[in-house]
């Protein structure tokens, strides 16, 4: 550390303090750039998601850059449209669904996560804890399954669905990837360190093995749990591919999918909207972005610490 | 383990919840879809059951690798996947580097560098795709458009139909650098903040110059967090689709349709598995297979790599 340093002379000394602010000046520069290019795309979807469709109409004809709109060129309008739909005779987005999403993602990321958390650390403690025939080879075979590339399983899913007749349906959206073995190996870790003398102590006092993992081991792994929760809800606000396959009814979209839809609409430029002088959508499209996002958001605000202590000591997305 | 006497059936009551949905949803499936790959002009049949081989097919064998491996839609989408993953993976490897190094060297505002880094991290691919989609947008459109303008080039179409394939590739590497930092830095982040200090001490003595510390104290210390680093970033491009589609749309011009179109391996099976032709789902099964090919071969070359290259 700096103040641990002894110089030999005051030249030395100045050298060494001139050297330092010039580096920290660079990486600080270099730092907020990189901060900048982090949040522009985030400022750019709200500030858009603002904007009057004249506003927007406006700047597309006269090509001029407007990152700071003035006040009249604002609206909650396109939020409105979002929400509620463009038309009322149309079925094309127009059932007013968006709010119908968010319950939907709400209810899937829910049940899929209780029943995750439940088989994992059930799962988990069987590995951890219980002695068994080819518990080993057990294991090994799950973490195996990791490799595979979800597609693999997806296209059997898929008919699984069609033929059981659950298109349509939340428990197409909940069973399916109600269990993760990455999270069963996440906990299984924790567990492990548990110190075996607790379980012998425990035993002592009389618990068998179930009470132990309900008084001992789940209090001492809820950070973990509270981890593995907190990535399964925002794996539900994020997944796409899965609910595309298996919804097709408006009133079963989830978010992602949902919104995916909604870009798809704009595309063709339906007449309604035109007639409402949205000759471009950017602003339509990236309010329904930001209906995605916002919910995320507070999420992170609430658990930031949980959050990133979890996702650098686990690490999965996509 | 003092206790060694087994305890079967508990073992067998804690697992069952688990094992029952993973025998249905992904162990039969992974078999299931293996099969279905070999079966020549697969088609489901009402009434079939769940077993691929009581449904239609036309015969047994390597069919429908065949079709698929000569089929100029999964090449071009074969190709596009690597130019994809060799661009984007150690771009953004290194610029986490960059980064996280550069954040790890500051005390003052840290945490909220930080957490603007980790920002991207808590979004929704769809919905920050179609922000980044709108950012670049068509030639009279998107603020990217407007910056060029306003140091005097000549703004592009970068997402429409009429954009150049090599104008949109640079949308689809910007996205994926854009949303695949925060993860790294995160990583890379708690793997600087485990390095002995005594290290940098001890090169301070020396007076070792920053870039020297960096190539010869830094990156070694931190080459397991760099192999773990590049074995998930490789498997997660090689799957990447989600990415692109929220950029442009999922329109058919995206799927083999007009020139700049990013069509990936991934996305060669969702377009089999949304069409109802007779073994399109073979099709689909066989993309899924040699994608796990592929997996399998990189991660092996980079395990034999990392036995040299990692420092433990």
């Amino acid at each position: 550390m700096a103040s641990d340093v002894y110089f030999i002379d005051e030249a030395a000394k100045k050298r060494f303090k001139r050297q330092r602010i010039v580096f920290n000046i660079l990486t600080y520069t270099f730092l907020t750039i990189c901060a900048l290019f982090m949040l522009l795309p985030f400022y750019y979807m709200i500030i858009t998601s603002l904007k009057t469709p004249q506003a927007l109409t406006n700047e597309m004809y006269t090509k001029t850059l407007n990152l700071f709109p003035s006040f009249d060129q604002l609206t909650l309008d396109n939020y409105r449209i979002v929400i509620s739909g463009y038309s009322e005779e149309a079925k094309t987005f127009a059932e007013g669904n968006f709010l119908r999403y968010y319950a939907n993602t709400i209810l899937v990321a829910v049940c899929s996560t209780a029943i995750t958390v439940i088989t994992c650390i059930l799962s988990a403690f069987a590995f951890a804890r219980l002695n068994f025939r080819g518990k080993n080879l057990l294991f090994t075979l799950l973490l195996a399954t990791m490799m595979i590339p979800g597609e693999m399983m997806i296209i059997t899913n898929f008919t699984t669905i069609s033929l059981l007749g659950w298109k349509n349906t939340y428990q197409a959206l909940i069973l399916t990837h109600a269990v993760s073995v990455f999270y069963i190996y996440y906990l299984r870790q924790t567990f492990q360190q548990i110190p075996n003398e607790l379980f012998l102590a425990a035993k002592v006092d009389g618990y068998g093995v179930f009470k132990y993992l309900w008084k001992v081991m789940i209090p001492i792994a809820m950070p973990t749990i509270v981890t593995i929760i907190i990535l399964s809800v925002m794996g539900s606000w994020n997944a796409y591919l899965w609910p595309t396959m298996v919804t097709s009814e408006d009133s079963m979209k989830l978010v992602a999918n949902g919104l995916m839809d909604l870009f798809q609409s704009f595309q063709s430029q339906p007449a309604e909207l035109l007639a409402k002088g949205y000759e471009y959508t950017d602003n339509l499209r990236l309010a329904g972005s930001f209906m995605v996002t916002l919910p995320l958001f507070v999420f992170f605000l609430i658990f930031r610490k949980y959050i990133m202590r979890g996702v650098s000591r686990s690490g999965i997305k996509g | 383990m003092d206790d060694t006497k087994r305890d079967g059936w508990k073992a067998l009551l804690a697992l069952a919840p688990a094992a029952i949905m993973l025998i249905i949803f992904t162990f039969f499936p992974i078999v299931n879809t293996f099969f279905m790959s070999f079966m020549e002009g697969f088609k489901l049949k009402d009434g079939a059951g769940l077993l691929a081989i009581n449904n239609g097919f036309s015969g047994i064998g390597f069919g429908g690798y065949r079709q698929v491996l000569t089929d100029p839609i999964f090449q071009s989408a074969i190709l596009n996947t690597l130019i994809l993953v060799v661009v984007s993976v150690p771009l953004t490897i290194v610029i986490s580097l960059l980064m996280a190094v550069a954040l790890n060297g500051i005390k003052k505002l840290q945490g909220l560098y930080q957490t603007i880094f980790f920002l991207p991290y808590v979004t929704n691919t769809i919905a920050l795709g179609m922000v980044f989609g709108a950012m670049f947008g068509s030639a009279d459109s998107g603020v990217i458009n407007q910056i060029i303008r306003l140091f005097g080039g000549t703004p592009k179409d970068w997402t429409t139909m009429n954009a150049l394939k090599w104008d949109s590739f640079w949308v689809i590497i910007v996205y994926t650098v854009w949303n695949g930092l925060a993860f790294k830095i995160l990583v890379f982040m708690s793997g600087l903040q485990s390095i002995d200090k005594q290290y940098y001490d001890a090169a301070k003595i020396d007076g070792t110059s920053k870039a020297r510390i960096l190539w010869k104290i830094t990156i070694p210390l931190l080459s397991p967090q760099i192999l773990y680093i590049t074995i998930t970033s490789f498997i997660g491009a090689f799957k990447s689709y989600t990415g692109v589609i929220s950029i442009f749309g999922k329109g058919e011009a995206y799927f083999g349709g007009a020139g700049n179109d990013w069509i990936t391996i991934v996305g060669y099976i969702y377009k089999q598995m949304g069409s109802s032709g007779k073994g399109a789902y073979t099709k689909g099964a066989a993309a899924a297979v040699i994608l796990l090919i592929i997996i399998l071969i990189v991660t092996a070359i980079q395990g034999a790599v990392a036995k040299k290259r990692v420092h433990y």
